[in-house]
């Protein structure tokens, strides 16, 4: 089929890529400005404790060392993601009364070195009263407990319930019911680039924040609020991000300490995070308890599904609020369920905090529903393929209160997967060893929840253009190395028939950028930022076409296009001018006025989850050593439906990229905790697949066009963070008959299950 | 007491005087502004901060400045000199896709080159365990692997052009 796009859909490369291959691209940390001093925060070496006294006269004194604060030389303001409920927001960027996890911020330090700063964490005496600590679901909410915030006395911080149809009359109906519980475990974003963040304070006592985040407006605003000035008044710069996947979602505390420190000192100040600290202390992936009762009728027919899951939370919110709501939502995504029940509870326990990462709630929830499918399958008798073709959600269905699904094609990723791993085949004639799974995914596009309480659009972009024909975009989206600056300008050039080198672009400059953009995550800035900058581009064109046919003294009929760097008639293109021509004549016509438009996108009557829905499907082919317990993953079969592909190598890096962060999740990543203590801190001690690890693998491209997405486009390479560990799961049940129940699966929970069955 | 060393970076001599324990890293970011070469752990495990040391690649953050009198060290910035053709394997990065969030890339880039020294026909399972030390959390190292054996492809072909001229 030839595509009907002339760059979108096309092997651009990507428009930074240069830079970063030359080793020029400036992230944070690489920054440093005159007079700048070294912040370090010293923390909580406990799990709960009352903070008795501060003594910071000794680190004062060292010579070198400009500030150092603690909680009660802040202005003690509460902040959180979910402004839209003041009570869900329960952190102070330095501890005041209390310290809940091993690694809550304490104190903080500038000084002219960072050996200076170093030094000056021991000089800093706090004294604790200890508290009994819990790191436990199931003992964070039994009466008695020790109460985390005085706020919530029960650790249960959100409660959230989903219920549609009947459940109980659905079970009663059906022919096969299975309860099941599943736990999954909690793993680390691993971006490559540690947290940083540098503040400067202008002349006039306005500050300037560069710093290493997926979400410079929030930052903005939570940092204004938490230091008591206008928002006006902060400027958040993203510079190059080294990954985020989630872990760079919410201010945090060292960038609230870089500015207030500058603040105090007038001088600028850094923070940059040690590998140690992320993993001591770094937000991570919400373990979950998930209790799974589903009901089907002898022919596979879904009937009810009654979902609860305990959230362990650690010990604040973060964004966890929404993991809770949405992991709900994912146990209704995929499949069609006419009875659903969901209660979702997130619970403070003395852990560091998990928060928002990569499929946010999805690689848990659907981990559940996707192994809980393979053991109905066998149950009734049915091939897990056909078991899940009979349930898919197609275009047109309505998952009641959330959305109608405008485009899906999961049918054909099913299909696709079968087909190109020779599923039927291999699931009956594999030597014992040897195994085939799958699994697959729905996901959001973008959320239209606003529980951050934004007064403005979701994404804006404003675009100017020149009469030398090329065109400024500015959005205050996010590339944190996803690529999105890439996709944006590829969806401009697109629409304005101009090429990739004659955009400049401005992105994530909370001054400068047009308000607002609610940041990188949720899979929300192809779908939401792509309509912002279609949005303004039309209102480009409007007065371009308007001047072309004023020109040419063109019938009102024509049809005018931006095509190939002119603008012309569609069907008598020698009525047409340059791009630089017509916006000359536009400009000419305005007395001078510069061409200018602004755009926006605001997700409206589409719910209250998202716009749109990704999905796929994968098939794992996997290995398993008898003697061992060791899983080798021989082969990976992916096919997924992105609606129309902007970038065809993004893509498939997101692909390759989720694979390896699935393979992490499935079989080698987690925390090793000793209570509230992170034992292995480091990536020796903390296993991410290498190159050597990552197994051969197909993809696959189902076409669609999702209404709802600028150019039929919407969510690519987060919802396919879940598949991978229930594929690879479902293939070691298929080669050894161990189920695993608590991710992750380990060599020694194989050994395990083969010495039982023996 | 400070140790004064001299040294080759990227074909430029320093002579400085450094502190004996500040490492290689620490050195060429911030007092060369060589911010190209990345520190992702600083404990060696992660290989951002990859460079070359007398032509063999070493992890910046684990060697002591002090040790590097007297060597020659290559950086990214090396690679392509400002404003020059890209090498080889940059250019194949930048084709395949393989720089995402390009934290991890001047490190794969030196591990690379390490690699290409010594063969100019890598099969996929060297050109894996020459990655073997450098972690990448975006791109699942597909595309990086594929632009290694493509740059491989193109610096053998520009050898063989040499050697008929």
């Amino acid at each position: 089929m030839e595509s009907r796009f002339k760059i979108v859909g096309q092997d651009v490369p990507r428009t930074d890529a240069e830079v970063k291959a030359r080793g020029k691209a400036l992230y944070t940390d690489d920054m440093k400005l005159p007079g700048m001093l070294h912040g370090q925060i010293l923390r909580s070496p406990l799990a709960h404790a009352r903070i008795k006294h501060i003594d910071t006269r000794r680190a004062l004194g060292l010579p070198g060392v400009k500030a150092v604060i603690t909680g009660q030389d802040t202005p003690k303001i509460k902040y959180g993601n979910w402004r839209l409920f003041p009570d869900t927001q329960d952190e102070y960027p330095l501890a005041v009364d209390k310290v809940r996890f091993i690694g809550d911020e304490v104190a903080a330090v500038a000084a002219i070195d960072r050996d200076t700063a170093e030094e000056a964490m021991e000089l800093i005496e706090v004294e604790y009263e200890e508290l009994p600590a819990v790191f436990d679901v199931d003992l964070s909410i039994k009466p008695g407990a020790p109460v985390i915030h005085d706020y919530c006395p029960t650790n249960i911080s959100v409660n959230r319930k989903i219920k549609y149809g009947d459940v109980e009359k659905g079970f009663a109906e059906s022919d096969y019911v299975r309860e099941d519980i599943f736990n999954t475990h909690s793993v680390s974003h691993a971006y490559l680039e540690p947290c940083s963040a540098l503040a400067q304070v202008d002349l006039d006592g306005r500050i300037t924040l560069w710093t290493s985040t997926q979400v410079p407006y929030i930052v903005q605003c939570l940092l204004a609020s938490t230091l008591n000035m206008r928002e006006n008044d902060i400027r958040v710069i993203k510079p190059f991000v080294g990954g985020g996947f989630g872990g760079k979602m919410e201010l945090r505390a060292w960038e609230f300490c870089a500015a207030f420190l500058a603040r105090q000192t007038g001088c600028p100040v850094k923070f940059t995070l040690t590998r140690e600290e992320e993993f001591i202390t770094g937000r991570r992936r919400h373990p979950m308890k998930i209790y799974s009762k589903v009901g089907f009728r002898k022919d596979g027919t879904l009937v009810a599904k009654d979902l609860k899951i305990q959230l362990d939370g650690g010990a604040y919110n973060a964004m966890g609020p929404t993991a809770t709501f949405l992991c709900g939502n994912f146990g209704a995504m995929l499949y069609r369920y006419p009875n659903y029940r969901f209660h979702g509870e997130h619970i403070y326990t003395n852990k560091p905090p998990a928060s928002a990462m990569r499929g946010f709630g999805a690689p848990q929830s659907l981990y559940a529903t996707e192994i809980q499918m393979n053991m109905a399958a066998e149950e009734l008798g049915i091939d897990p393929i056909d078991l899940r073709l009979k349930n898919a959600q197609v275009s047109g269905d309505e998952i009641p209160d959330v959305a109608t699904i405008s485009s899906s094609g999961f049918i054909d990723c099913i299909k696709a997967v079968a087909e190109m791993s020779d599923w039927k085949e291999k699931r009956k004639s594999l030597p014992a060893g040897r195994g085939i799974g799958i699994g697959c995914y729905s996901f959001i596009s973008g959320g239209v929840f606003n529980w951050f309480n934004t007064q403005y659009p979701f994404s804006a972009a404003e675009v100017r253009v020149f009469s030398d024909g090329t065109a400024h975009l500015l959005t205050m989206a996010s590339d944190i190395g996803q690529g999105s600056d890439t996709v944006l300008k590829q969806i401009l050039a697109e629409e304005l028939g101009l090429k990739m080198g004659d955009i400049r672009m401005t992105s994530a400059d909370t001054s400068m950028t047009p308000q607002a953009d609610l940041g990188s995550w949720g899979s929300r800035v192809t779908l939401m930022a792509g309509n912002a900058v279609i949005d303004a581009a039309k209102k480009i064109k409007e007065p371009l076409f308007g001047a072309v046919s004023a020109r040419f003294n063109l019938n009102v009929i024509h049809d005018i296009e931006c095509v190939n760097g002119r603008v012309q008639s569609k069907s008598r293109p020698d009525y047409g001018l340059t791009f630089g021509e017509a916006v000359a004549m536009v400009q000419k016509a305005n007395r001078g006025e510069p061409l200018v438009a602004r755009g926006s996108y605001t997700p409206r009557g589409k719910g209250l989850v998202t716009p749109a829905f990704g999905f796929g499907a994968q098939v794992a082919e996997v290995d398993v050593d008898k003697e061992t317990g060791l899983v080798e993953v021989k082969h990976m079969w992916t096919a997924h439906d992105c609606g129309t592909v902007i970038n065809p190598r993004s893509v498939e890096g997101q692909l390759a990229g989720s694979i390896q962060m699935g393979l992490g999740y499935a079989l080698s990543e987690q925390f090793v905790m000793d209570g509230g203590k992170t034992l292995n801190t480091n990536f020796v001690d903390y296993k991410m697949p290498t190159a050597s690890d990552m197994p051969p693998s197909e993809l696959f491209h189902v076409e669609t066009y999702e209404p709802e997405g600028p150019m039929g486009a919407k969510e690519a390479g987060e919802g396919l963070a879940s598949p991978t560990a229930p594929a690879i799961s479902d293939a070691v049940y298929h080669a050894t008959g161990y189920r695993c129940m608590d991710l992750p699966i380990t060599p020694e929970k194989i050994l395990r299950n083969l010495k039982k069955n023996k | 007491m400070k140790h004064h060393i001299n040294f080759k970076v990227n074909g430029d001599d320093y002579s400085l005087a450094v502190d004996p324990w500040r490492t290689l890293n620490e050195v060429i970011r911030e007092d060369l502004n060589l911010t190209g070469t990345k520190l992702g752990c600083g404990t060696g495990d992660c290989g951002a901060c990859t460079v070359l040391l007398d032509g063999r690649s070493v992890s910046s953050c684990l060697t002591l400045a002090v040790s590097v009198n007297g060597k020659s060290v290559m950086t990214v910035e090396g690679l392509a000199p400002s404003g020059e053709e890209l090498h080889p394997i940059q250019e194949a990065l930048i084709q395949t896709g393989g720089i995402q969030c390009g934290f991890c890339t001047a490190g794969m880039e030196m591990s690379a080159l390490n690699l290409l020294n010594q063969t100019l026909s890598p099969s996929e399972t060297e050109i894996k365990s020459a990655l073997s030390g450098n972690l990448c959390r975006c791109t699942g190292y597909n595309q990086i692997v594929e632009a290694i054996s493509m740059a491989a492809d193109k610096m053998r072909d520009n050898a063989a052009e040499k050697e008929e001229q």
